[in-house]
């Protein structure tokens, strides 16, 4: 056999698996983001995607800023920067940490349940079903979920921002010996809107990421209960590396040296 | 036959894969008969009624509902050509996160977009006819047997008072009392709305007490078609041994002898 057969079979496995996302990404665009608009579905999928992931992203929030104040106090100290680091912390969890880490999280949790739920669906002939019944699965079950966690992210990284830099300042006021009012005047004066709204952005995209993979790995789910595992799994490894691919580039597009 | 049949299937194939289902299947339904076509396991019986719905996409043929093409039909037409049809799953198919009753009147809440109220009376209403009592509309799909799940999915097949009705084996898993009692209601559907009626079923008392015709399935052709009182005397080997359930006989089943 020729020994580069398998490299080819494994490019147009890729390139079959990319042209399929597209068509799905399109049919999900436009036609579960047009009227007919399920407003009932979109508020189920808000409190489920949003309000419900609500303690997991300020957990991780909260640690990671406490971390992050320490490290920084650490680096910053050998330059005697130390005053440094209430703004640091804002800006790291602000433009960076807050939106990826809650990605992440959103994913492992959110990105999961949708696929799990949408491939059961699938292969328990839910969904054909649903055509059956004049009802489009795209407007039905993809649109509300886009749009749910297109909304969400935001706002959850918003909260998440906000325990973030709590976290800092906790560790900084508790256990750096920092003052409380100092910390948090440093953080107001340097932290700018555009460090908060480019981390919204990208929240928004992050969102957008993980429902979208959510629902193509549900709607492709075959073979039963073990397809559905599989559908999860790929639903959740999918996302995570794209929402870090998508960070990498926003963040290069979003960045300019004032 | 005078009349322009109200289903027209010509020369219909699909495979999956390498793997050839339907072979050229022709049949004919004129309007508000009642056609039960029966044939053994894995023939594609279900794989035939997908593709006349449109929820699989056949390779070839003609498949043409009261006269006009149904293959391949999209948007708020695709809607509309669904909106004649009640289809009854093999497996039931009901939409686990929704209560029985809402099950039941979804095609009229979704589809025919008629207000919660009235779709519930109906709904308990013909929940009613498949011998559920109307507190178990309250119930969801998981907390009902297998038999209860299928008279359920019965009601909503037929909900909307389509014109035209598949029943995929409506009868599996039911007691012969209940089986009887599901009979009558599809007579009772064809005769009182002047439904058209597909079924797919290997019971044949449930055969012959609902077929106005009778179409026999055989390696993904229609190899016999008659009218129900002439299945006894077919003069077709497969027919008589698939009537009489006989292991020996033209069709082979693959299992190894010991
Ligand atoms: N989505 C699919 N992908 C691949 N193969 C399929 C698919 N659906 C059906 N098949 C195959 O097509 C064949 C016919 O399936 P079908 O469900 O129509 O059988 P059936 O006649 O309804 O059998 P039964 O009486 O057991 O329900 C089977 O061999 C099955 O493996
Ligand atoms: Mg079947």
């Amino acid at each position: 056999m020729n020994p580069l057969a398998p490299i080819g079979a494994a490019v147009f496995a890729l390139l079959a698996e990319v042209g399929r996302l597209a068509y799905f990404t399109r049919d999900a665009l436009v036609q579960g983001l047009t009227p007919r608009i399920y407003a009932g579905q979109i508020l189920r999928q808000l409190f489920r995607i949003g309000y419900s992931s609500l303690p997991v992203v300020g957990l991780t929030a909260f640690f990671t800023g406490g971390a992050l104040a320490l490290q920084i106090y650490l680096g910053s100290s050998r330059f005697n920067a130390e005053s440094l680091v209430a703004s640091i912390v804002a800006l790291g969890i602000t433009r960076e940490l807050g939106p990826v880490l809650a990605g992440l999280m959103v994913a492992g949790r959110v990105g999961a349940s949708i696929a799990a739920e949408l491939g059961t669906m699938k292969v328990t002939e839910q969904i054909d079903a649903l055509v059956t019944l004049s009802t489009n699965p795209f407007k039905y079950l993809v649109g509300p979920r886009l749009i749910a966690a297109v909304i969400s992210l935001p706002l959850l990284v918003a909260v998440g921002d906000t325990i973030g830099i709590f976290g800092g300042y906790f560790v900084g006021t508790r256990s750096l010996d920092f003052n409380a009012y100092a910390y948090l005047k440093n953080t107001a004066d340097f932290l700018k809107l555009d460090d908060v709204t480019s981390g919204l952005i990208k929240a928004a995209v992050f969102g957008f990421i993980i429902a979208l993979m959510g629902c193509y790995h549900g709607f492709n789910s075959r073979g039963g209960a073990q397809g559905v595992g599989r559908a999860t799994t790929n639903a959740v490894v999918s996302a995570a590396i794209l929402i870090l691919a998508a960070n990498f580039l926003l963040t290069s597009l979003l960045f300019k040296v004032e | 036959m005078s009349v322009s049949p109200h289903i027209l299937l010509q020369n219909v194939t699909k495979s999956f894969g390498p793997k050839p289902v339907l072979n050229g299947v022709d049949l004919a339904v004129p309007k508000g008969r009642s056609l039960v076509v029966i044939g053994g396991s894995g023939t594609g019986k279900s794989v035939l009624i997908k593709c006349i719905l449109g929820l699989l996409r056949p390779d070839g043929g003609v498949i043409e509902v009261a006269g006009e093409n149904a293959v391949g039909l999209k948007g708020e037409e695709r809607d509309r050509f669904l909106a004649r049809f009640g289809m009854l799953f093999q497996g039931a198919a009901l939409f686990d996160s929704l209560p029985v009753w809402e099950n039941v009147a979804f095609g009229l809440m979704q589809g025919r977009r008629m207000d919660r109220a009235k779709a519930r009376d109906i709904a308990v209403a013909k929940l009613g006819q498949v011998g559920l009592a109307a507190d178990v509309g309250r119930l969801y799909p998981a907390e009902l047997s297998g038999g209860m799940q299928k008279r359920v999915a019965l009601a909503r097949a037929i909900a909307a008072d389509p014109e035209i009705i598949f029943f995929d084996e409506p009868t599996t898993g039911l007691d012969p009392i209940m089986a009887d009692v599901i009979n009558n209601l599809i007579v009772d559907c064809v005769k009182r709305l002047g439904a058209t009626a597909i079924s797919i079923t290997h019971d044949m008392a449930s055969a012959r007490k609902i077929a106005d015709d009778i179409a026999m399935i055989h390696k993904g052709r229609i190899i016999w078609q008659g009218a129900a009182a002439a299945v006894d005397h077919s003069g077709n080997a497969y027919v008589e041994q698939f009537i009489h359930g006989r292991a020996e006989g033209p069709i082979q089943m693959d299992v190894l002898k010991a």
